[in-house]
């Protein structure tokens, strides 16, 4: 372990640029009110493109003036509104988590997918339906949740032992392990059952497509009791920023910080696999945007991230619709091979790589 | 041929004594060899032997061991059960063999030269370019076994060809090469998570199956590729292990010491990447034999020697083992080996996890 290596790269606020974009207060709030924006319309074309385009003027029309005898009407309330709503949802839910995830193991790899924790859902949902023989979606919705946080949890236990603690590269590794480890179980409890193979191929797709409206319905207070927690901690996660001993001797209880970060993450990332399936990168992409906006100050960090983790999963669920006319790429495909060549530049661009 | 010596150069006893290790000469050529590491090595081989001795004789249709030990050695034939020994249960067995050693060495080049116990050929997109590529063969293309064997190999050359060129830059770093590797598997597994979304369910079912790793069903035409590709690698392996001993104290020591960083991990990426191409195309990707072979392997032998032979020996043991599992513990149904390694593996691995990974220096 080199002296210069690993503290300066652990550490996500030395490795971005130190002031952001926007650098005063006024012109971060006046970005988040463009976030805002943003969001709006990518919730109109996310409603007016699709398999069939729909003017936006009907779009408004659908929504504010309903006439359950016009077709258009009824694909916006029926398909495209519901799934739009779960994209910004789980979108908003991943990006938080991510700058959470970053911020509280300062590792700028952090993402729910590649530290383990869509396979620890995954495992879950096949033992749920396989073993338990639950059949309801809304029942195997609460394995994702267990699943998810249990394994995050493991990567993240075994990601930090040794020396160093929990470095970028180990905690990637100890991630890919136990995703290789968890998707083979996973792959051979599917081998002996072909009813289950059947059900949970499709779920093992993050998608917003097909997904029940009614099953996000409760997974929503948990997204917001997680939402709260992680906006809440950005101050404290500054003072981490700086390293626990700093941190501690600030005054801060650490211990406290992390768990309820951890806490805040595991609700995240269960609800949004949960509601919408494995989804990966967008956890690691979004705050490093967020990170070039805002700079490192983590009050500014988490709300960005939040927003425009939403534009970037409703966008991706656009796309999906747009590129496979008139079919469609389920979003979590997409968000994969637009994630994973980010992830590759990053790793190039850093000195992370030479830890 | 000059004489072969066993013995140090003068004054080398007491070194010999407290290291252990060896130096063999014959004729002008000399090397060290650790004794610990020799003596285990024959161990494990008698391990192999007796574990593809038993995995032939037991089955639907039994064959005493004697008539096996005579078929195998050429000294008895077998008479009606030599049919079943020379065209059914050998070649499974020695592809099984010849898998798990493959991954054995596969795996310790990977974890030395990244000095990451974690590290193997199964998370490095080695598997998962073979898995997307055969999940393509499976459900597009619906080729036949033998063509997926073909587009897996493909697709794990592929991945690992492109990992390496996008980890290139200004020379390859070893920790680059993991990172970009597990974001390129990240990428194929959707790819394969998509692909068993559009299959018919009968397909989805095949792709699963080869996703497990099975040696069902292989014949003499896996052994002799498999044969011939450890033929060529292992020794390239092992010459490249001179190398892998400075590449351990790290990237810049192991320049300072003289190492020819890029050469020296080009030919250990191209043996270990080659050698677990050929055995996840042969056998789909076997988890946990790469990971658990080199770890149990380096505690047999201990610390001071690379150890590539025994780790092939203890993928090979832990292969015919383990398939010999899944094909008789749940008879009449037979298992994919795989799922014996993951659900036999899950538990030995989180242990040896914690362990490494304590003592271990992971970056």
């Amino acid at each position: 372990m080199t002296v210069t290596g690993p503290i300066a790269l652990r550490d996500p606020v030395e490795v971005a640029p130190r002031r952001g974009l926007l650098g005063r207060s006024w012109t971060r709030s006046a970005g988040l009110v463009l976030c805002v924006v943003g969001v709006g319309v990518m919730v109109v074309a996310s409603i007016a493109i699709g398999a069939k385009s729909i003017a936006p003027g009907t779009v408004l029309d659908a929504i504010f003036a309903f006439d359950a005898s016009i077709d258009d009407h009824l694909i916006v309330r029926e398909l495209r509104l519901p799934r739009t709503a779960i994209a910004l949802v789980v979108g908003a839910a991943l990006g938080l988590a991510g700058g959470v995830m970053q911020g509280v193991t300062r590792n700028p790899l952090a993402d729910p997918g590649l530290l383990g924790v869509n396979a620890g859902a995954s495992v879950a949902v096949v033992l749920g339906i396989d073993v338990l023989d639950v059949t309801a979606p809304l029942g195997y919705v609460w394995f994702a949740f267990g699943g998810a946080a249990f394994a995050g949890f493991v990567v993240y236990v075994l990601g930090a032992m040794g020396r160093g603690g929990a470095t970028p590269v180990k905690l990637a590794i100890a991630g890919a392990a136990i995703s290789a480890l968890l998707g083979s179980i996973t792959a051979a409890l599917l081998i002996l059952d072909a009813a289950t193979l059947d059900q949970f191929r499709f779920w093992s797709v993050g998608s917003t497509a097909g997904r029940d409206v009614d099953l996000t319905v409760p997974l929503l207070p948990f997204l917001a009791v997680g939402a709260l927690l992680a906006l809440l901690s950005g101050r404290a996660l500054n003072g981490l920023a700086l390293g626990e001993d700093v941190a501690r001797s600030l005054g801060q209880r650490v211990g406290w910080v992390q768990a309820v970060a951890a806490l805040s993450v595991v609700l995240l990332c269960g609800g949004a696999t949960a509601a919408a399936g494995p989804i990966a990168f967008v956890g690691l992409t979004v705050p490093h945007v967020a990170r070039a906006v805002t700079g490192p100050d983590h009050r500014w960090l988490l709300p960005y991230s939040m927003f425009l983790g939403a534009i970037l999963l409703v966008a991706a669920d656009v796309v999906g619709r747009i590129i496979a006319r008139p079919g469609e790429l389920e979003v979590g495909i997409v968000t994969a091979f637009l994630g994973a060549p980010v992830f590759i530049a990053f790793v190039r661009r850093r000195k992370i790589a030479e830890l | 041929m000059g004489a072969t010596t066993f013995g140090v150069r003068s004054g080398g006893r007491r070194l010999r004594s407290s290291s252990g290790l060896l130096t063999v000469r014959i004729g002008g050529l000399s090397t060290r060899v650790d004794a610990r590491a020799v003596v285990v090595s024959i161990g494990l081989a008698l391990v192999v032997a007796l574990g593809l001795a038993w995995s032939v004789s037991v089955g639907d249709f039994p064959i005493p061991i004697t008539d096996v030990v005579g078929e195998l050695t050429g000294l008895g034939g077998a008479g009606r059960s030599e049919l079943i020994i020379r065209q059914l249960r050998l070649p499974r067995a020695l592809t099984g063999v010849l898998v798990g050693a493959a991954l054995g060495v596969s795996g310790q080049i990977f974890q030395r030269m990244v000095r990451n116990p974690l590290a193997s050929p199964d998370i490095l997109g080695v598997s998962s370019g073979a898995a997307a590529a055969a999940v393509f063969a499976i459900v597009i293309v619906q080729a036949a076994s033998t063509a997926v064997t073909g587009f897996a190999l493909g697709g794990a050359v592929v991945a690992v060809a492109a990992i390496y060129v996008l980890a290139l830059k200004q020379g390859v770093s070893s920790y680059r090469l993991v990172l970009i590797g597990i974001g390129i598997t990240a990428m194929l597994d959707s790819v394969v998570a998509y692909l068993l979304t559009r299959a018919q369910l009968f397909d989805a079912q095949r792709a699963a199956m080869w996703l497990t790793g099975s040696l069902n069903g292989r014949g003499w035409d896996f052994v002799g590729p498999l044969f011939a590709s450890l033929a060529v690698l292992l020794p390239l392996a092992i010459v490249a292990t001179r190398q892998l001993r400075a590449l351990e104290l790290g990237d810049e020591c192991a320049a300072g010491l003289g190492v020819g960083l890029t050469r020296s991990k080009l030919a250990l990426t191209l043996a270990g990447a080659g050698l677990a191409a050929v055995a996840t195309a042969a056998a789909g990707p076997v988890v946990f034999v790469a990971l658990a072979a080199p770890l149990i392997a380096r505690r047999l032998v201990g610390g001071r020697c690379v150890a590539l032979i025994p780790s092939a020996l203890v993928g090979a043991a832990v292969m015919v083992f383990a398939d010999l599992a899944a094909r008789r513990l749940f008879t009449p149904t037979e298992l994919p080996v795989g799922v014996v390694t993951a659900i036999v593996g899950a538990p030995i691995l989180l242990w040896l996890l914690v362990r490494a990974n304590r003592i271990g220096t992971g970056g």
